[in-house]
């Protein structure tokens, strides 16, 4: 694809803003006849459609694309109701400016929560199909004919009586004259051609040539590059730095304090920045969480396991006294730690600010997040900001629902103003401020009546509220719904099982280290609570695992449909290889239903060797089979690392890893073969792909764990059990 | 001044001689394609090829580079064709978002020039680089791919 984020795409804000409202279908009133140029001044036929003189088909896009192939995705389903010639197609971000000067046209830019497609593809589809319509009218309007006699097709409409032809590119511009239609038909799914087909990505050529550019390897004349330290101890500020040290060091412009909290140095390159950094003096005031440690959040979160207060997240019947009556009681308590997403890319911004204007270059999981960050920060109104979104080297919720990086960017430039700087953190300072996944604790009590029969559930978690955090208007009435993801009764994230008598609860708890949205977010650790108990249900009442989920699984056909998919690829109840091991698991997030099973083995009782993974994935729709294989096999990737490495600490009130060498990640010879079962079964809303799979990896490996060795585990990451990969 | 011979183009580069090559490519020649992904050779992003080896250059001084041949991922196609492992990335669709490819396909390039039909032991002795997008699966079937193209 030619796809290159360009400085220059400025002049395509100023030359579509100054038009106003433009031709905008799905999302506004189409306002016509006035033409909206691109910044080669093509005409848009609307806002997601830019058809240059050659047939070039630029599409819209307002997600960020961070690997998970979205920007492929989205286009795909334009160009089908488009009926354009996908050969042709090439895309484009539109910046939030611009999409403020336009009423927000495009919708929503955000982009996590697996919902990058499944929350769009409505309206974008409309939009591609409303351009054909266009299209379709312009050609009919020349040939004089009825627009109903004539038809679209690989990007040429053909008068069908007459025979004649022409190109998307020949009549672009009179189309774009044209009013929006109003009735817009959309295909059945079953009559796609480019939609739902594994399609190549849009934007692999300059993946392997290192010309893609990414917010780290932008570059503007006269800039400089900036390097910062922000308090290590959460909640800690600056008290003094001695500027005069590094001063004299070669390439170092200015030392600026930074908010409250951080010191930049700007330099020529960002090594001397860096290295000058590295020599200043700097001395913090701590604050009161100096004293906070991984142990003394244990403690307080272990006290929620039993408290009286909590948020009811999914109850029915009596869990309580079915327990108090139980014949049988099985107990446990798990718990998970906080991770750092380490996207690969280190988190860097670049901003230009002068008196009247404020610009900033960066990747992003969602531009008006940034945008309003750019705004805070520089103190200039809408109008007088921009953000030019780089394709992302990771997110994984890092980049989405924060922008601190922004902020510090602005507040640098702001500080020299004129000059373009760009702030790039080393892995240290990605690794010490990130916005961890948060810290939980669950006990699980399941009870059994006389014969054998599960009678009750009984689910507590204790630990921290992302939304308390990130989004406190979210809450209801001081409860985190999102803390229940895949124990909820109904929606997106449901529970796949019905128990006679359950109660799901949540003690809020809420450590000073900041939490995120961490890809996947509370599915990872609520899918080994859950799946991992059952597990233990099933052995205690002497139950398979897989019939002792089906019991109770008669409700909940799609949850079952996954769980069957992968029992019966993985060869469940026929016997395994000599010394291999199977486990299972299943889970609902994003709208999809995800499950796994795994195959290993264990050397010595503590060298696990993951010989398959099987994942199964119905999401209703599946918009391309290729990159949701992919996505299933990179989710196990996170999911596994998180499992045999993830873990922060904290001591004395800072995050105690810095790097790779204290927070590993996988590598190839640890990766299993992932066998990926893409099972869409249609039904709306649709369900997302890049989060759900990674909650079912852990689960069904130490499922397999238990199976293999009878050692059940209910800490993570294994590595502290002194549990390594073969 | 420090004299670095990069893709077969010699560089006068005014820096000082304990840089790491990473930032000297980055920040001084402007070849952006080497990433920069911890600065402790742990991840791999930054490799290039020194005298045909896959070395971190996060951690080699430009120094230790005077004289020798350094290739970069700009530098792998030759008369604009792709390498062959580009070509097999390029077919198998491998990268997600792409960030530590050009340190992947720079280690699995030197493999292949050591081991033509590396197995999957060689494989997984030689690619140690980090990709938290998880591209492995795609990763090694391209190496094989590239391998059985020679």
């Amino acid at each position: 694809m030619n796809y290159i984020p360009q400085i220059n795409r400025r002049t395509f804000i100023v030359s579509t803003a100054a038009v106003g409202g433009g031709l905008m279908l799905s999302m506004d009133i189409p306002l016509g006849p006035h033409v909206v140029r691109a910044a080669d001044g093509s005409p848009e036929v609307n806002a997601w459609v830019v058809i240059r003189p050659d047939d070039t088909v630029v599409i819209r896009i307002a997600r960020s694309e961070m690997g998970q192939g979205t920007i492929t995705g989205l286009a795909q389903l334009v160009a089908e109701e488009l009926e354009c010639d996908w050969s042709k197609v090439t895309t484009e971000y539109p910046t939030p400016g611009q999409s403020v000067a336009r009423k927000r046209v495009w919708g929503d830019m955000s982009t996590g929560g697996s919902r990058g497609i499944r929350t769009s593809h409505e309206y974008v589809r409309k939009g591609g199909a409303a351009a054909r319509i266009m299209l379709v009218q312009a050609a009919a309007n020349e040939w004089k004919v009825p627009a109903s006699e004539c038809t679209a097709s690989n990007s040429v409409i053909t008068h069908s009586p007459s025979g004649r032809k022409t190109t998307f590119g020949k009549v672009a511009e009179a189309a774009a004259k044209l009013e929006a239609p109003t009735e817009i038909t959309l295909k059945d799914p079953k009559d796609w051609k480019i939609a739902g087909k594994p399609v190549k990505r849009l934007d692999t050529a300059d993946k392997i040539n290192g010309k893609m550019m990414y917010g780290i390897d932008v570059k503007l004349p006269g800039m400089l590059n900036a390097a910062i330290k922000d308090c290590p101890v959460f909640g800690g500020k600056v008290k003094s730095f001695d500027a005069a040290k590094v001063a004299g060091m070669e390439g170092v412009k200015k030392v600026v304090q930074v908010g409250d909290t951080a010191v930049a140095v700007v330099a020529d390159t960002w090594w001397r920045a860096k290295t000058a950094l590295d020599a200043l003096p700097i001395v913090w005031d701590e604050g009161p969480n100096a004293k906070v440690s991984s142990a003394t959040i244990a403690e307080a979160l272990k006290t929620g396991l039993d408290a009286e207060q909590a948020f009811i997240g999914n109850q029915n019947g009596d869990a309580k006294a079915a327990i108090a009556s139980a014949a049988k009681k099985v107990e446990a308590i798990y718990s998970y730690p906080y991770q750092n997403h380490a996207a690969m890319e280190p988190l860097n911004a670049t901003a230009l600010y002068t008196a009247d204007k404020c610009e900033v270059w960066c990747g992003t999981q969602n531009g008006e997040a940034a945008f309003a960050a750019v705004l805070a920060a520089s103190g200039l109104p809408a109008n007088k900001c921009d953000v030019h979104k780089q394709i992302l080297g990771g997110g994984f919720g890092r980049r989405g629902a924060f922008h601190d990086y922004v902020s510090q960017a602005v507040l640098i430039a702001k500080q020299m103003p004129g000059t373009p700087v760009k702030l790039l953190w080393s892995r240290e300072e990605d690794m010490v401020h990130g916005k961890y996944h948060p810290v939980t604790q669950c006990k699980l009590v399941g009870a059994f009546d006389k014969d054998n029969n599960l009678t009750a559930l009984r689910v507590r978690i204790s630990g921290q509220s992302i939304l308390t955090a990130v989004r406190p208007e979210a809450l209801d009435n001081g409860k985190d719904p999102a803390t229940f993801q895949g124990f909820n009764a109904t929606g997106e994230a449901a529970i796949g099982y019905s128990f006679p008598n359950l109660l799901v609860d949540h003690a809020m708890h809420n450590p000073p280290v900041p939490p995120g949205f961490w890809r996947g977010v509370n599915i990872n650790q609520n899918a080994i609570y859950l799946e991992c108990f059952m597990d233990e249900l099933a052995h205690a009442s002497g139950q398979d695992p897989l019939e002792f989920r089906r019991k109770l699984m008669a409700k909940h056909p799609k949850h079952l449909g996954v769980l069957n998919a992968v029992a019966e690829k993985i060869g469940w109840g026929k016997p395994a290889p000599q010394g291999v091991f199977r486990g299972l698991a299943q889970h609902m997030g994003y709208g999809s239903y995800v499950a796994a099973a795994a195959e290993i083995s264990v050397e010595g009782g503590n060298k696990i060797k993951i010989h398959r993974i099987v994942g199964a994935t119905d999401p209703g729709f599946a918009v391309n089979p290729a990159q949701i294989d992919r996505q299933v096999a990179g989710s196990f990737v996170y999911g596994l690392s998180a499992l045999f490495y993830g873990e922060c600490t904290v001591k004395d009130g800072a995050i105690e890893q810095t790097n790779f060498d204290t927070y590993d990640s996988m590598r190839i010879a640890n990766m299993p073969k992932v066998e990926s079962i893409v099972m869409p079964t249609g039904g709306t809303p649709w369900g997302g792909i890049g989060e759900p799979t990674i909650c079912v990896a852990a689960p069904a490996v130490l499922n397999a764990f238990f199976a293999a060795t009878g050692k059940r585990i209910r800490s993570v990451p294994l590595k502290n059990h002194n549990i390594t990969f073969a | 001044m420090v004299r670095l011979t990069i893709n077969g183009t010699a560089h006068e580069i005014d820096v000082d001689p304990n840089t790491p090559l990473l930032w000297a490519l980055r920040e001084q020649v402007g070849l952006t394609g080497t990433k920069y992904g911890c600065g402790i050779a742990q991840c791999g992003a930054c490799t290039v090829h020194i005298d045909g080896a896959a070395t971190r250059s996060c951690s080699l001084a430009v120094s230790d580079a005077v004289g020798k041949q350094i290739t970069t991922i700009e530098g792998l196609a030759q008369n604009g064709i792709l390498n062959r492992v580009q070509k097999a990335w390029l077919d198998g669709d491998v990268p997600q978002c792409g960030y530590c490819q050009s340190g992947m396909i720079m280690a699995a390039a030197a493999l292949l020039k050591n081991k033509p039909k590396p197995t999957d032991a060689d494989i997984d002795g030689a690619i140690t680089n980090i990709c938290r997008c998880g591209t492995f699966q795609q990763v090694r079937a391209a190496i094989h791919a590239a391998a059985a193209n020679a």
